[in-house]
């Protein structure tokens, strides 16, 4: 059997609303994952580089501050830069529709908006970290 | 169960028995409703069991002079003024800020002339937690979440053309509001208005930050020292201004329960009078000064229950526990803010119909002032357009529903009186769990607080993931193809940049050697707790030192907080 798929829950910026990330958390948790939860005031930098040494295969970061266009982005070029745009990056917060499409085109793989249900964020995770578990081993 | 002689319950007659025995046959045989939302009928929305009928039984316990009283009398259940919003209706004080200064002064001027009462200062994050407009932790977030204040110059323009001695003030702000309150007491004496005319509010609640907003600089620990000189400072020179605003507004949006934002809002505005008064301060001498600031959230009745159970706790617990004798030290004065978790980003102009519901509550349970969320909160920062529709429920609620003639006029029903006594009793006993750990700072350095929140709020989760709450628009009711066509407002990167470059001009044109001295000065303050840090803090914005260089000055004597993180 192999071992668990494993996701970092990240914090960054300024942004102190951390209740939808520990929400996450909880519910990947639940569904047999290995969570790490980074806690707040993140730099993109470090937590691609949690992501990397810890092995994760995704990234979810959780944004409620208005500063998402500033560091979705930022992480996006972190994790090129690393060589590790293996590792599936998603996302959440309070995001306007124009703003989520603008950032799936820059290469978050998808962005979930307040009400999302917590079953399809769990079936997201658990099928794209799946697949890339399955390219890399 | 015993009848005490001034008991709200009397003593049940034969004929009366019989009716209820009749109710209960008859209710029994009730099938329960289906369909969405029914698989929580017999909870609040902050899990506390409800049952479907309440009467004298519920009550019998309850004494009319102990736990009611009247209006304007100890503890206060029924309200803290005699004739409530017959004398006086609540202030109505949108929060705004966003951008810089003068945008959101444009913004007051606007509200001021559509009648609202008082001015409320959001500010952005850059700001709330202790940094410049052009320090790198503030890349992407300035004026995004409120308005961005660097010194004393952006705190002159934002009060631009307003007289700072007539109106009232709130400020949210907490990690530097020792800060913000030195930068707004100078730029009003720049004007000219004495120190002592200025009237308002700084949040300055430093324990919910650690427990909620996380918007911290310092431990807490040294923080609650820089609490006690402001509290000292505003009781000497500031008579009109409120120290402190206690506030279980953030708690309950981060998750908690309506029993949780009750008492650990409580927990911490004892916290704060203990502190005060182990500071050699008399409890009267600062006490009246505190406010509360609560979240009206969507279970109607609990949230009215709650206010009035807050009313008789601190009431209770002043007089009782902490001896003061100013009937202003027992009362407790609040403002509400509608919930913004309530929100939801689908459908939003259904948000319009939540805040009325949730103000309506703020209302009749007694509130003081009240903030109503705008439409598009959940989206974006406010447009003009929605926050006038929220200042505009206020009035229809102020001058056209008639609740404001009757004082308290839910006092005395069954249901309202036994929950309100229920919150109270579940509030005691976070209390002794509270004291068991040794205090509210040893309870948040354990964590308690910040599991008990998630635990909720996860638990609330999963009842709308089974459906057995429903919040409309987003688990029932939904509509699949929406698009959203309401208009936004959007913080551009500009501002970021022009607020970067006007914070570094600001340092390149002032007297480096006052701003120096200045801050030598306050981090000797910092170092010895016998001299209040304000009028040093007031010193360095008068030389135009920014925030970001006070709280740097600070954090070298005090050191930064870090949280350990858990879910």
């Amino acid at each position: 059997m192999s071992r668990p798929l494993r996701v970092i829950i990240a914090k960054a910026g300024l942004d102190g609303h951390d209740r939808g990330a520990k929400v996450i958390a909880r519910a990947l948790r639940d569904a047999g994952m290995e969570v790490i939860y980074t806690g707040l005031f993140q730099t993109p930098e470090q937590i691609v580089q949690t992501a990397i040494q810890e092995d994760a295969d995704g990234i979810g970061l959780s944004i409620l501050s208005g500063a998402h266009m500033t560091l979705f982005p930022l992480i996006v070029e972190q994790l090129k830069a690393q060589g590790a745009q293996d590792i599936v990056f998603f996302g959440g917060g309070t995001i306007p529709p124009e703003d989520a499409d603008e950032l799936r085109r820059r290469g978050v793989q998808a962005i979930f908006t307040p009400g999302a249900p917590l079953s399809e964020i769990v079936s997201f995770v658990e099928h794209e970290c799946g697949k890339r578990r399955e390219l890399v081993g | 169960m015993i009848q005490r002689p001034s008991g709200l319950g009397a003593q049940p007659t034969n004929e009366f028995i019989h009716e209820k025995e009749q109710w209960e046959a008859a209710s029994a045989k009730g099938k329960g409703r289906k369909g969405p939302g029914s698989g929580a009928v017999d909870r609040t929305i902050s899990d506390l069991p409800l049952k479907s009928l309440y009467g004298p039984e519920d009550v019998a316990h309850l004494d009319l002079a102990d736990d009611l009283s009247y209006p304007g009398q100890y503890p206060y259940t029924r309200g803290i003024h005699p004739n409530m919003y017959r004398d006086r209706l609540w202030t109505m004080r949108q929060f705004a800020g966003f951008g810089n200064a003068k945008q959101t002064n444009e913004r007051y001027h606007f509200l001021l002339a559509q009648g609202q009462h008082g001015l409320s200062v959001a500010f952005d994050m850059p700001t709330l937690m202790g940094y410049d407009s052009d320090a790198p932790q503030s890349r992407g977030e300035v004026g995004k979440c409120g308005v961005a204040i660097d010194s004393l110059a952006d705190m002159e323009s934002l009060f631009d053309g307003i007289d700072m001695g007539d109106i009232t003030t709130s400020m949210t702000i907490n990690g530097p509001a020792c800060i913000a309150l030195a930068q707004y007491v100078a730029a009003a004496e720049k004007k000219g208005i004495p120190r002592a005319k200025l009237g308002g509010t700084i949040q300055a609640d430093i324990l919910k930050e650690y427990i909620a907003q996380k918007e911290w600089i310092f431990p807490p620990r040294p923080h609650m020292r820089v609490i006690v000189d402001m509290m000292r400072f505003c009781r000497d020179e500031m008579p009109k201004w409120n120290s402190i605003s206690v506030s279980g507004y953030h708690i309950r949006e981060a998750g908690s329960t309506a029993a949780q934002e009750l008492a650990f809002t409580l927990a911490d505005g004892f916290a704060y009078v203990e502190a005060g008064m182990k500071a050699g301060m008399d409890v009267d001498s600062f006490a009246p000064r505190l406010s509360f600031f609560f979240n009206a959230h969507i279970d109607f009745f609990e949230e009215i229950c709650k206010y009035r159970a807050a009313r008789r706790i601190w009431a209770r617990h002043l007089r009782e526990k902490y001896g003061a004798k100013d009937p202003r030290s027992w009362q407790l004065r609040f403002h509400t803010q509608t919930a913004g978790c309530s929100a939801t980003a689908q459908q939003p102009e259904n948000n319009i119909v939540r805040v009325a519901y949730e103000a309506l509550a703020a209302v009749l349970g007694g509130t003081q002032s009240l903030h109503t969320n705008s439409m598009d909160e959940v989206l974006a920062l406010p447009t003009e357009k929605s926050v006038e529709i929220a200042l505009r429920t206020q009035q229809v609620l102020a001058y056209e529903t008639n609740v404001t003639n009757v004082v308290d006029p839910l006092g005395g029903s069954y249901y309202v009186e036994a929950l309100t006594d229920e919150l109270e009793k579940q509030a005691e006993e976070y209390f002794r769990q509270i004291e068991e750990y040794g205090g509210v700072i040893e309870a948040i350095e354990a964590g308690f607080f910040q599991r008990e929140i998630a635990d909720a709020s996860y638990r609330y989760q999963r009842s709308l993931e089974t459906k057995d709450r429903v919040i409309v628009g987003v688990n029932a009711f939904e509509k699949p193809e929406e698009t959203q066509d309401i208009e936004l407002l959007k913080i551009t990167e500009e501002i970021e940049r022009g607020q970067a470059r006007g914070v570094q001009n600001i340092r390149s044109n002032r007297d480096a050697q006052a701003v120096g001295n200045a801050l030598d000065r306050l981090k000797k303050a910092c170092n010895d707790p016998s001299d209040n840090l304000m009028p040093h803090l007031i010193d360095a914005v008068n030389a135009y030192a920014t925030e970001g260089e006070i709280v740097e000055a600070m954090v070298q004597v005090y050191g930064r907080y870090t949280e350990r993180a858990a879910f």
